[in-house]
């Protein structure tokens, strides 16, 4: 390791130190990840059982469960999903993994965990003020999302919404130029392209995308709270009539855009966002796999490529969520055909993985299982993306659960579960001791088995019609019927899995403590970040691992120099 | 495939069909991916050791890679055939060739209620203007009395079509994105304001389906819903010129007042 565990150091609150931030991002990511499922906990109750009273609230309301899936949608696609893959495991071993012991933009780093945590702070004050949270949705369509009038939530909420939002993309993009920077020039001697482990790659891939995606959203926000509060109309027709009562008939000039732009907008990042999600994890997939099944990622360079692919394919394919938004049915047909072609590279890496499992002898450690739970979640949801990529079905399926299923399934499933595989795995560079192995396990069988049951039964939901966003059950009357003990196996699957990551929660706090200590190399790895020598030469491959003549040990770390056959 | 609502449109035969296929492909493909992902667990140890000198060589991989790539072209293929039936369907049902004339019908949103109005004898929709919309006093899209095509529009709560009679839809929206859906006829598109959305399908069975919105736009979003009656020709003409009939009279009593 090339810096002493967090615990012997000093914590400085201002701290630039990339290993600290990791912990604080780790920090705040918790914070975000618990609120967001007692959310979503409040939404299935409400779901199955609508009449329930809470303690203080009382009932819920229409809006309060439209404010509730907002707010469980952004905490868990903004400050989980990104900020522990793109943030916070970057800052933990990224520096170190290619063989360096700082950043390039320290500060700037650094700002950028300030800024995501204000904006944390931004977004849960819109619990508390009058009228509470959005109630738009994480996309947040205009005119709903633009005007005042259009909703309960929709004034103050939607402001704080959106200066999150602002503020989210701004150290979204900091902190990426500092990866980018950082992978160009910290290089240890030695570590050409081509020596760089896979999760290297795909931090450039997906910073590069998070520079590009949200800048594209940090304009959309700007402009819609321009709309707001300055008079614009960026994304506000003529016409429109709230409550009976026309808007901004007065002015001329006003009403002159369209919601249409919003959607372009959002999606243009909203996509590329699901790859900046995914992209670290598919890397930490091939790392671990690689460890623990004692061999070299086969086809190391097609799977660079195929990371290549999918960030510069992930660019071109956001129309797939307009379909049926009025688009021309021929720019529907283009969408549909760029998505054929990025589920091409994203097919090649599933099938490398697949290969990966008949090498070597596979070694059943709790990070590894989380992988094969990634691989397994990444192929059940990822399926389901050919189906929707056809404008002719996906005008069945749009907005009905069926698009919930999949994206909990190949986005929150998958990316939860490689962040528990990352957690597990690099755990010991945050504390020096090892996460207890028999919980974990524990843990990830009963989260495997209560997220199948959570969200494949939504798939059902949405075939029989049934739309997202629906604060009660509705729906064609026949489908509808057969629903009910589907929707309460879901809601009963949901608790389940919410408590397993109890086990999860113990086990980090009780091991950081009680853990085993943690050899320098307990996974017997050959990565640079679990080098004892802070500045290594490298001559070698990243994953060489297995038997090779002449060597004791099954494998060669990159922090070792090359021994001659 | 009994989990989709009984389907009542033309095109959604078709639909039902490429979505069955597609979907038991997938589901053979995930099943397929899971038997490989259980065989590699159960069987870990019972792997052969490899000669140490060829475990970490690139000779070792060809087998492996070869396969790999044969799946994956099979895989591309697969994609490819799946894009291009999809294509072929909604090529079907977005470029309906207008052969038969079509029944005209407007469907507008407004939080939280669908509108459907029928152009009238004239076949041409009357102006509307925002200033005018007043759902309390019966003209909640603002029909404008001074233009004479808005004279014999029909503007109903419930959207009655006879069966077997393509449909072209205008779909508008009068405040925020709504989402017109109606799952029994395999229909869905927004209603996105200050756009004209073009909307061809024929309802083919009787019988009445539900309205959905599917576009999240505001606390009363999920009750946003209205009836679809699909009727015989006869049945649909008789209704239409009772409406017509009606409207005559009252706008023959406005104008006597
Ligand atoms: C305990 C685990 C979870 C449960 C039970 C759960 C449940 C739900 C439910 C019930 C909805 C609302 C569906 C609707 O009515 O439209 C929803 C929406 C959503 N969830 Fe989750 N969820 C969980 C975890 C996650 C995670 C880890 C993510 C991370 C990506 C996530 C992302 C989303 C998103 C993006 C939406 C859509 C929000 C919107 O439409 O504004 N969920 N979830
Ligand atoms: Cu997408
Ligand atoms: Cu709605």
């Amino acid at each position: 390791m090339t810096t002493p565990p967090l615990t012997q150091r000093p914590r400085r609150l201002f701290t630039t130190n990339h290993n600290t931030l990791a912990k604080n991002y780790l920090l705040l990511a918790l914070i975000a990840v618990i609120t967001g499922t007692l959310l979503s906990l409040l939404m299935r109750l409400h779901r199955t059982w609508p009449d329930l009273a809470f303690p203080i609230h009382g009932i819920i309301r229409p809006e309060d469960y439209l404010a509730l899936v907002t707010m469980h949608g952004t905490l868990m696609v903004f400050f989980v999903l990104t900020v522990v893959p793109q943030s916070a495991f970057p800052n933990l071993v990224l520096a170190a993994q290619i063989g360096s012991d700082r950043m390039a933009f320290p500060r700037l780093n650094a700002a950028a965990f300030w800024i995501t945590a204000l904006s944390l702070l931004t977004l849960l004050a819109a619990f508390f003020v009058p009228e509470g949270a959005p109630i738009s949705g994480w996309t947040s369509y205009p005119p709903l999302s633009a005007l005042a009038a259009a909703g309960p939530g929709q004034a103050t909420g939607m402001d704080l919404w959106l200066i999150a939002i602002t503020l989210f993309c701004l150290a979204a993009v900091l902190s990426s130029i500092n990866f980018l920077a950082t992978i160009a020039v910290c290089r240890a001697q030695g570590l050409t392209w081509t020596r760089l482990p896979l999760t290297v790659w795909s931090w450039l891939v997906s910073s590069g995308l998070t520079v590009i995606a949200f800048s594209a959203l940090f304009i959309a926000a700007a402009l819609l709270l321009a709309d707001r509060h300055f008079g614009t109309s960026f994304f506000l027709p003529a016409g429109m009539v709230i409550n009976g009562i026309p808007q901004a008939l007065g002015s001329k000039a006003w009403g002159t855009g369209s919601p249409m732009l919003w959607l372009h907008l959002f999606w243009f990042f909203g996509h590329p966002e699901v790859y900046i999600t995914i992209l670290p994890g598919m890397g930490l997939a091939s790392s671990i796999l690689a460890n623990f099944t004692r061999r070299p990622v086969p086809a190391y360079r097609m799977m660079i490529i195929a990371t290549l692919l999918i960030g510069v394919l992930g660019l071109g394919v956001w129309g797939h969520h307009m379909f049926v938004s009025g688009m021309n049915p021929y720019a529907g047909t283009a969408f549909g055909l760029t998505t054929i072609a990025i589920s091409v590279p994203s097919s090649a890496e599933v099938l490398t993985w697949l290969v990966m499992l008949f090498r070597g002898r596979m070694q059943l450690t709790t990070p590894m299982l989380f992988t094969l739970g990634f691989l397994s979640f990444f192929i059940a949801g990822g399926l389901t993306g050919p189906i929707l990529a056809q404008p002719a079905l996906d005008a069945y399926l749009h907005n009905t659960f069926f698009i919930v299923a999949h994206f909990h399934l190949v986005m929150a499933m998958a990316g939860v579960f490689s962040i528990f595989a990352g957690i597990y795995y690099w755990y010991p560079l945050l504390t020096g001791r090892r996460m207890n192995e028999l919980l974990g396990k524990i843990h990830f069988w009963i989260s495997l088995v209560a997220a199948y049951g959570t969200f494949f039964p939504m798939h059902l939901s949405g075939l029989a019609g049934e739309p997202r966003h629906y604060a009660q059950l509705a729906g064609p009357v026949e489908s509808f019927t057969r629903l009910i003990p589907v929707e309460r196996g879901i809601t009963w699957s949901a608790f389940l899995l919410a408590a397993a990551q109890l086990i999860f929660l113990f086990n980090l706090f009780w091991s950081a403590r009680r853990g085993t200590p943690a050899s320098p190399n307990p996974w017997r790895a050959t990565t640079l970040e679990w080098s004892p020598l802070p500045h290594p030469t490298v001559t070698s491959r990243p994953y060489e691992y297995g038997p090779a003549a002449g060597q004791s040990g099954d494998f060669h770390p990159q922090w070792e120099p090359e021994k001659p056959f | 495939m009994n989990w989709l609502p009984t389907n009542g449109a033309l095109h959604g035969v078709a639909l039902d069909h490429l979505l069955a296929w597609n979907l038991a492909v997938i589901v053979g493909l995930c099943i397929a991916a899971h038997v490989l992902i259980v065989a590699a667990f159960l069987f870990r140890r019972a792997r052969k050791s490899e000669s140490p000198v060829a475990s970490r060589t690139r000779a070792n991989l060809r087998p492996h890679l070869l396969f790999e790539f044969v799946i994956l072209i099979a895989l591309t293929a697969l994609y490819l055939g799946m894009d291009i039936t999809g294509h072929k369907l909604w090529a079907a049902i977005r470029e309906q060739p207008g052969s038969a004339q079509p029944i005209q019908v407007e469907v507008t949103g407004v939080q939280f209620q669908w509108y459907f109005r029928y152009p009238g004898p004239d076949a041409i929709y009357g102006a509307t203007k925002p200033g005018l919309v007043s759902a309390p006093t019966g003209n909640p899209l603002g029909l404008d009395p001074a233009d004479p095509h808005s004279a014999d529009d029909i503007v109903s709560a419930i959207l009655i079509l006879p069966a077997g009679q393509p449909v072209n839809i205008t779909l508008r929206s009068q405040d925020v994105i709504h989402g017109f859906f109606v799952p029994g006829m395999r229909l869905k598109q927004d209603a996105i304001p200050g756009m004209d959305g073009d909307l061809q399908f024929t309802p083919t069975t009787p019988g009445d389906y539900v309205i959905l919105c599917s576009q999240v736009c505001g606390l009363g979003h999920s009750r946003m819903q209205a009836g679809l009656r699909v009727v015989p020709q006869a049945e649909f003409e008789k209704w239409l010129a009772a409406r017509e009939q009606s409207i005559l009279n009252t706008n023959a009593a406005r104008g006597a007042q």
